[in-house]
């Protein structure tokens, strides 16, 4: 909604972010997110994906002369969810209507929310400190879905026929706006994750792009820092966050081609194609739509009132971001690391939590999640007194490193177990120290040059005796301890 | 004139007649008269039959069939009646069935009363002579050679012939109201939101209400108690139960001080400009006070509207694509079918409001036309605060003129746009008023005196018109 070109950018690129020639990118991504409820914003039909097509409809979604619409109220909480938890403020507004003709459109209009949106003026801080203005995040209803048969292009143009499922028309929507704050490709990956994490976290979408419950699309330009932005181009049909990734890049050296060969950009509407890694014309700025966008008649004003608002913030659940402040704080562990970013992304930042307070090492727990857990869900099979069990043993030195790894592994495995006893029927206990003396003095005889490199202060020598150590042992010897006593020979000459 | 509905009611909760013998009576009349009047696209005699025959076995059992009991009712095309055909009178709709009773229709089949058909109306409502049916004009029954006004000329007709006891139409700019003064029977368009707009298949939603037609002030109280109160499929609706009327059609007006609009548009017929005075003359008589008010953005309310209605009715008029009711043309693609069938599903009038909103909601004329015109409706509705700060209800004409022979304005729209010039401001509003014959006008025609009111202030309202019906009858 907003025009780029009127303004200057607050937001520069540091000079790392930049791209070759000192172009700057600069995103702004809009998102639609379909709401998790349980009917449609306007009507009773049920809002649900895979049904048999046209089986989810009546008089309102069908658009049947007489139909009037009535506003879901839990479509409005969860939309007050998603501006609550991007910042915004939470404003009276209204509906309008914006006209034009689709065969998927049955009204040949949709209610959507224009002048006065229901959140405005919010950000989302990514995890790596990036702050991303959102302009408005506004209720709307989703269309139907068309497939056209026949005709080469699988579009409308050219095809034999069409058909129409209306399951999906009349589904409720919020479109997030943000501003053009974006000005790397890995940022705006970032904040499709965080948001996308966010969605879910409080509830308000499943959030799944390969089902087009969350769709993105992006508005790119170039230019140089300090002249005011490019012209955009906006992105449609990117259907993954890698994709996205992709998608950008590509444009952004698209326009940066056309620019440097004496070229003006045209702004339109490409098309990702994610198989040939590139995007093409889908229209022009010339031929675009006018919406004759007016207030919508059938419906009233909605004004949240202060309450209202008030109830539905209490209601939120902690936001990824304090997740991972949590975490930072149980461990010591950035907020930014990649640990605790991946760990909190897989919502098992509780778990973590779980096992420290089960008695286990947190640094140790969440290190074993990050690594061991990325295929459960947000509950991981295994208990956590038992994960809390096992960082306990390796804290006291009962297992080495390398035997954790080996416990853990059967306890993903089985679902669970107890680590000792794991321990044991692997022959794990603990070597005593004797015998891993006895061990690095014939490590040191069988590679004695190793040996004089190490006492000469060459450390990376070391790693020739420990090896030898670790054959020797079949990985039974803690590392630790074979490093202390190989130090105690050096000092002592 | 039509029978009584409280009487017909009466009777037949009494057992004193049946329902059967009372819809016979009525089917009689229609078959006799609809040939020449065209009041309705459809006859829905063996239904009525059955329902008049479920209401007389309720009666024998011992049940209140409710306070419309047998009461033939005729119901505008534009109204959704549940596997009924409706037609809104445009090729469009030909062989729709809806799905589903617009509420009104629904709360009216719970009072008791009986539907016996759809009646004409001029194209989407878009009308003021019930000449833009798609299915032929409607005839007025006081002089058949006169259109009986519009857009809800066949329900007015049909009370006045006889055809019905009491009819629903819908009142956009005058819809109800007019055609109502030019056969001679009361119309009534109630409070914006004061009755459900569900199932009311919409030409401007903003200004569509639904009202009654009556033989009396009295019936269409009665009728409008029935329907009116809030209906939650309607965002808007008022969440008010519907108000008490009927007790109040009697009470006089003593006292109340009834507004003379001193900077009203001129134009109406001389005779239309007598009854009126004679009218305020009554209201005297019967005790109440005339005020002199003004309301100096009138005059604009016709421009307005417009610009408005044919606005929203762009929009509300988009959804007949061809996609998935009513009329389709086969053509090449897409978009060549939705021009083929709309080119072929509308008639002149439809389309001439289509294009005047489209034009008007067009970016770089959005300002000029439709906002300016939503400043005007807001002036309108400060006019009116100001004068009912010192008045409890305004007099003026429902028509500037009686009913005119077919043909007379069908090429010159805007001589028939100024037909609605004085009912248009209370839809822009969003009050009430209604019609009240009062005499007659030139070539013997009726005249329709309306009594317009502040929001909600129905009970004013029909103090007002059961006194100047009282009077008008002595008259």
């Amino acid at each position: 909604m907003s025009n780029p070109n009127a303004h200057l950018s607050t937001v520069v690129a540091s000079g790392d972010e930049l791209l070759a020639g000192g172009w700057e990118l600069v995103v702004g991504l809009e998102v639609h997110v379909e709401l998790a409820t349980r009917t449609k914003l306007f009507s009773g039909s049920p809002n649900r994906f895979g049904d048999a097509p046209n089986s989810n409809i009546d008089p309102v979604t069908l658009g049947l002369p007489g139909a009037l619409p009535v506003l879901n109220r839990t479509a409005v909480e969860l939309a007050m969810r998603i501006g609550l938890a991007l910042n915004c403020r939470i404003q009276p507004c209204i509906f309008h209507r914006k006209n034009y003709f689709y065969p998927d459109m049955p009204k040949a209009y949709q209610i959507s929310q224009y002048d006065l949106p229901l959140n405005a003026d919010g950000h989302l801080v990514l995890p790596s400190g990036t702050v991303v203005g959102v302009e408005r995040a506004h209720l709307e209803e989703d269309t139907g879905k068309s497939t056209h048969v026949g005709g080469a292009t699988g579009r409308i143009h050219g095809s034999d026929y069409s058909l129409i499922d209306f399951n999906r028309a009349g589904v409720p929507l919020v479109e997030i706006v943000s501003r053009p704050d974006i000005r790397t490709s890995e940022q705006a990956r970032e904040y499709v994750t965080e948001l996308r994490a966010i969605l879910e976290v409080i509830g308000a979408s499943d959030a799944k792009m390969e089902e087009g419950s969350m769709r993105v699309d992006a508005n790119v330009s170039v230019h140089k820092p300090g002249t005011p932005f490019g012209t955009r181009c906006e992105i449609k049909n990117v259907n993954s966050i890698r994709a996205l990734g992709r998608a950008i890049d590509y444009e952004a050296r698209r326009q940066i081609d056309i620019i440097d060969t004496g070229g003006e950009i045209r702004q339109e509407t490409r098309h990702w194609d994610d198989a040939q890694g590139r995007t093409h014309t889908l229209r022009t700025k010339e031929d675009a739509d006018d919406y004759r966008y007016f207030p919508e008649p059938d419906l009233v004003r909605l004004e949240p009132t202060p309450d209202w608002i008030e109830s539905v913030r209490a209601s939120l659940p902690a936001l990824p971001a304090a997740r991972r402040e949590a975490l930072s704080a149980l461990t010591g562990y950035d907020t930014r690391s990649e640990a605790i970013v991946v760990v909190v992304e897989r919502g098992q930042h509780g778990y973590v939590h779980a096992v420290a307070d089960a008695g286990g090492d947190p640094v140790r727990a969440l290190v074993h999640v990050q690594q061991a857990f990325a295929e459960e869900g947000s509950t991981p099979r295994v208990p956590a007194s038992d994960l809390a069990a096992l960082t306990v043993m390796e804290q006291d030195g009962k297992v080495s490193a390398t035997q954790a790894k080996q416990i853990l592994a059967t306890l993903v495995d089985n679902g669970g177990g107890d680590p000792s006893a794991i321990a044991a029927a692997k022959g794990f206990e603990a070597m005593d120290t004797s015998a891993i003396e006895t061990m690095v003095a014939e490590a040191i005889a069988a590679d004695p040059d190793a040996w004089a490199k190490y006492c000469a202060g060459e450390e990376k020598a070391a790693g020739a005796i420990v090896g030898r150590v670790m054959k020797a042992s079949k990985g039974k010897a803690d590392g630790k301890v074979v490093a202390a006593i190989m130090q105690g020979r050096r000092s002592a000459g | 004139m039509p029978q009584s509905a409280s009487e017909i009611a009466r009777r037949v909760r009494t057992g004193e007649t049946t329902a059967r013998s009372v819809v016979e009576e009525h089917l009689a009349v229609i078959s006799r008269r609809d040939g020449e009047i065209n009041a309705f696209n459809l006859v829905t005699g063996d239904s009525a039959l059955r329902a008049a025959d479920g209401i007389d076995a309720r009666v024998a059992r011992g049940e209140d069939p409710g306070p419309l009991a047998g009461v033939p009712v005729a119901v505008k095309d534009n109204l959704c009646t549940r596997g009924v055909p409706t037609t809104c009178s445009s090729r469009m709709l030909e062989g729709w069935h809806p799905p589903y009773d617009a509420t009104v229709v629904q709360r009216l089949s719970t009072a008791g009363a009986i539907m016996v058909g759809k009646t004409n109306l001029d194209e989407f409502a878009m009308g003021s002579s019930t000449e833009n049916s798609a299915f032929g004009p409607t005839r007025n029954p006081v002089d058949t050679s006169r259109v009986p006004g519009g857009s809800s000329g066949g329900s007015a007709a049909a009370v006045a012939a006889g055809m019905a006891s009491v009819s629903l139409g819908s009142d956009t700019g005058g819809s109800i109201r007019q055609p109502a003064a030019m056969c001679g029977v009361v119309g009534v368009k109630p409070t914006y939101g004061l009755v459900s707009r569900l199932g009311l298949v919409a030409f401007a939603s903003s200004l569509d209400q639904i009202g009654p037609f009556a033989g009396s002030v009295a019936d269409a109280a009665l009728v409008l108690e029935v329907i009116a109160g809030h209906d939650p499929g309607d965002s808007t609706s008022i969440p008010q139960p519907a108000p008490s009327l009927v007790a109040e059609v009697g009470r006089g007006v003593d006292g109340l001080r009834i507004g003379r609009v001193v900077d009203l548009p001129g134009g109406a017929e001389p005779e239309v400009e007598a009854r009126l005075e004679e009218a305020f003359a009554a209201l005297v008589a019967a005790g109440a006070r005339i005020v002199d008010v003004a309301l100096p953005s009138f005059a604009y309310a016709l421009t307005a509207y417009y610009l408005l209605a044919p606005a929203e009715a762009s929009s509300n008029l988009a959804r007949y694509d061809g996609v998935r009711y009513g009329m389709r043309v086969a053509a090449a693609d897409t978009n060549a079918m939705y021009a083929a069938t709309r080119a072929a599903g509308f008639g002149d009038e439809v389309k001439r409001r289509i294009m005047l909103g489209t034009y008007a909601l067009s970016a770089g004329y959005y300002d000029a036309y439709y906002g300016k015109a939503l400043k005007v409706r807001r002036l309108i509705a400060d006019d009116f605060a100001r004068a009912y700060s010192s008045c409890d209800a305004i007099l003026m004409p429902t028509s500037p003129v009686v009913a005119f022979p077919f043909g007379d304005k069908v090429d010159d729209p805007m001589s028939m746009y100024l037909c609605d010039i004085y009912t248009i401001p209370t839809n822009l509003a969003g009050h009430p008023a209604m019609s009240v014959p009062f005499g007659l006008g030139a070539h013997g025609m009726p005249v329709g005196i309306q009594v317009l009111a502040p929001t909600l202030a129905e009970s004013t309202m029909f103090r007002v018109g059961g006194a100047l019906e009282a009077a008008g009858r002595g008259a």
